[in-house]
């Protein structure tokens, strides 16, 4: 399928984010933080924990605006950003299928979602509220808001964090199912370098605090090619390049 | 225990369930009903005991009650007082709550205006309504409006704390997915507000009925509070005591007719506690 209208890369160029903190002791965060993402790639932003992945993503999510530098999203289509957040951040009071038709624009709320609930197992969940879902399919749930908007870019915060490893399996496996039928531009940031192999077109490794990139890993080969022997060799590769990062 | 033995129900053959849950619907209400008649019987027996004209015995408040729903005053002045409870009820819910939710948003606007509300708080009732027929006249708006005030300073205290444990991360998420702003309204705002307007609403009703009847009292020609002065003036104790009772039965419907129900369904998606 053709990638949806967008024809600009993901451009993120921060120059520097600063946090203060409540005694006047200001930590920098990010420093000379720039990468690109091409066109209807998938990417992950690979880095240990507390090294400001999420802060990033903040910034471009436009949550966080005091920061000095500046990103373009993708432009063309529908120009809409969408985010599966750490948590699922589904409204508890709405049920699965208000949830994700609250999120579309006024003149998609009445599209047709069968096919994206079926693809993501919920078909039979839509009018459940989220306190009746498990973790897993509350997950599955904030994938399909994502998606169900059709966004020029697609941002995931750890999507599959505290989760077993059986069921992240599974999410993954369905999170290329959605987005192989639509390539988008997408950003995922995660600390499992496995899941990056996995995933992504290409791996934007950080460095931590004050993070900056320490080098970018292009995963060429096509996903479905991705068997356990080829994996394995994937990860001695990026282990020869980057002999710090685990 | 108890949580095991409604879970049990479940397991139960339907026949069983159906009855069981009858009887368990049955229960509360037989409850209230045997309380109530215990209640009357005492006060007949004190009134019996005590005979006065000061203190009449249920039969003769019934009487009093029989008379006024006949000759139609009884529904006229309880409407009238029930309208201005209403309006009263709605303007300040509505002032509270927007005053309220700024407030526990902005920390700056609270410490500022933080004196303020507790100087409201504690203006008495029946200063705010002499000022207010005072300043604006003996009329309709002067009395809906001085029950407002004061009642408005309980609502912003309560809704502020509402504000204030507001999740950042609903808001983040409106913010990505671009809800409007009566989307936000809706379906972030107020649901999250929602035990908070439930809490302010429950105190608010009982308290401005009260106040109303101070304002019909001083100001008013309608009213059951109007009703009530004129009575005092009779010493009709009796008809104070219909009035006031036929006053409570109508709030008493409300809450279970109105207030419970809606309350029941904006709950609906949390889990019933077991």
């Amino acid at each position: 399928m053709q990638p949806v209208g967008a024809v600009v890369p993901l451009k993120v160029d921060i120059a520097e984010k600063t946090f203060r903190s409540a005694r006047g002791v200001s930590i920098t965060a990010l420093q000379d933080l720039s990468f690109e993402v091409r066109q209807g790639e998938f990417a992950c932003l690979l880095g240990p924990s507390g090294c400001g992945k999420t802060t990033t993503l903040r910034i471009l999510l436009g949550l966080d605006k005091d920061f000095s530098g500046s990103f373009q999203l993708p432009q063309g289509g529908s120009n809409r950003i969408a985010a599966v957040f750490q948590e699922p951040t589904l409204l508890p009071w709405r049920t699965v299928e208000q949830n994700v038709r609250l999120a579309l624009p006024k003149s998609l709320r009445a599209k047709n979602l069968d096919g994206l609930f079926d693809t993501l197992g919920l078909a039979g969940m839509r009018s459940l509220y989220p306190a009746e879902l498990s973790l897993g399919l509350a997950r599955r749930a904030a994938l399909a808001r994502a998606f169900a908007t059709e966004p020029a870019v697609l941002f995931l915060d750890e999507p599959f964090v505290s989760l077993d490893e059986q069921t992240a399996e599974r999410l993954r496996h369905l999170l290329l199912t959605v987005w192989s039928a639509r390539p988008t531009t997408a950003l995922m940031v995660t600390h499992n370098l496995r899941e990056a192999l996995m995933l992504s077109d290409r791996i934007i490794v950080l460095a931590p605090r004050p993070t900056h990139v320490l080098g970018v890993f292009d995963v060429r080969l096509p996903r479905q090619h991705r068997n356990s022997q080829v994996m394995s060799d994937l990860l001695r590769s990026f282990h020869h390049r980057f002999p710090d990062v685990t | 225990m108890t949580a095991l033995g409604t879970d049990g129900t479940r397991d139960a053959p339907p026949s069983m369930s159906g009855r069981r849950s009858l009887a368990t619907a049955l229960v509360p209400a037989l409850t209230v009903a045997v309380s109530l008649l215990a209640l009357c019987l005492l006060w007949n027996l004190a009134a019996s005991v005590w005979p006065s004209r000061a203190f009449p015995g249920p039969a003769q408040v019934w009487q009093v009650l029989l008379r006024e729903a006949a000759n139609g005053d009884l529904f006229y002045h309880l409407g009238v007082t029930l309208g201005r409870v209403a309006a009263a009820y709605i303007v300040a819910m509505i002032i509270g709550s927007v005053i309220g939710v700024l407030l526990g948003s902005y920390r700056r606007v609270d410490r500022f205006f933080n004196p303020w509300v507790i100087l409201f708080l504690n203006i008495p009732a029946l200063v705010v309504i002499v000022l207010g027929y005072i300043w604006f006249g003996l009329n309709e708006a002067a009395a809906i409006g001085a029950v407002a005030v004061n009642k408005i300073p309980n609502v912003v205290v309560t809704m502020r704390e509402g504000a204030r444990t507001l999740d950042p991360s609903y808001a983040e998420m409106a913010t990505v997915y671009r809800f409007g702003r009566l989307d936000r309204i809706r379906h972030i705002l107020l649901p999250q507000l929602q035990p908070y307007l439930a809490a302010a609403s429950r105190s608010g009703i009982s308290l401005i009925w009260k106040i109303v009847l101070v304002v019909e009292l001083l100001g008013r020609s309608n009213g059951v509070g109007f009703q009530i002065h004129l009575y005092f003036q009779l010493f009709d104790v009796a008809a104070i005591l219909a009035y006031t009772l036929a006053f409570v039965a109508v709030m008493l419907f409300i809450e279970l007719l109105l207030v419970q129900p809606v309350e029941r369904h904006a709950t609906r998606w949390r889990r019933r506690p077991a």
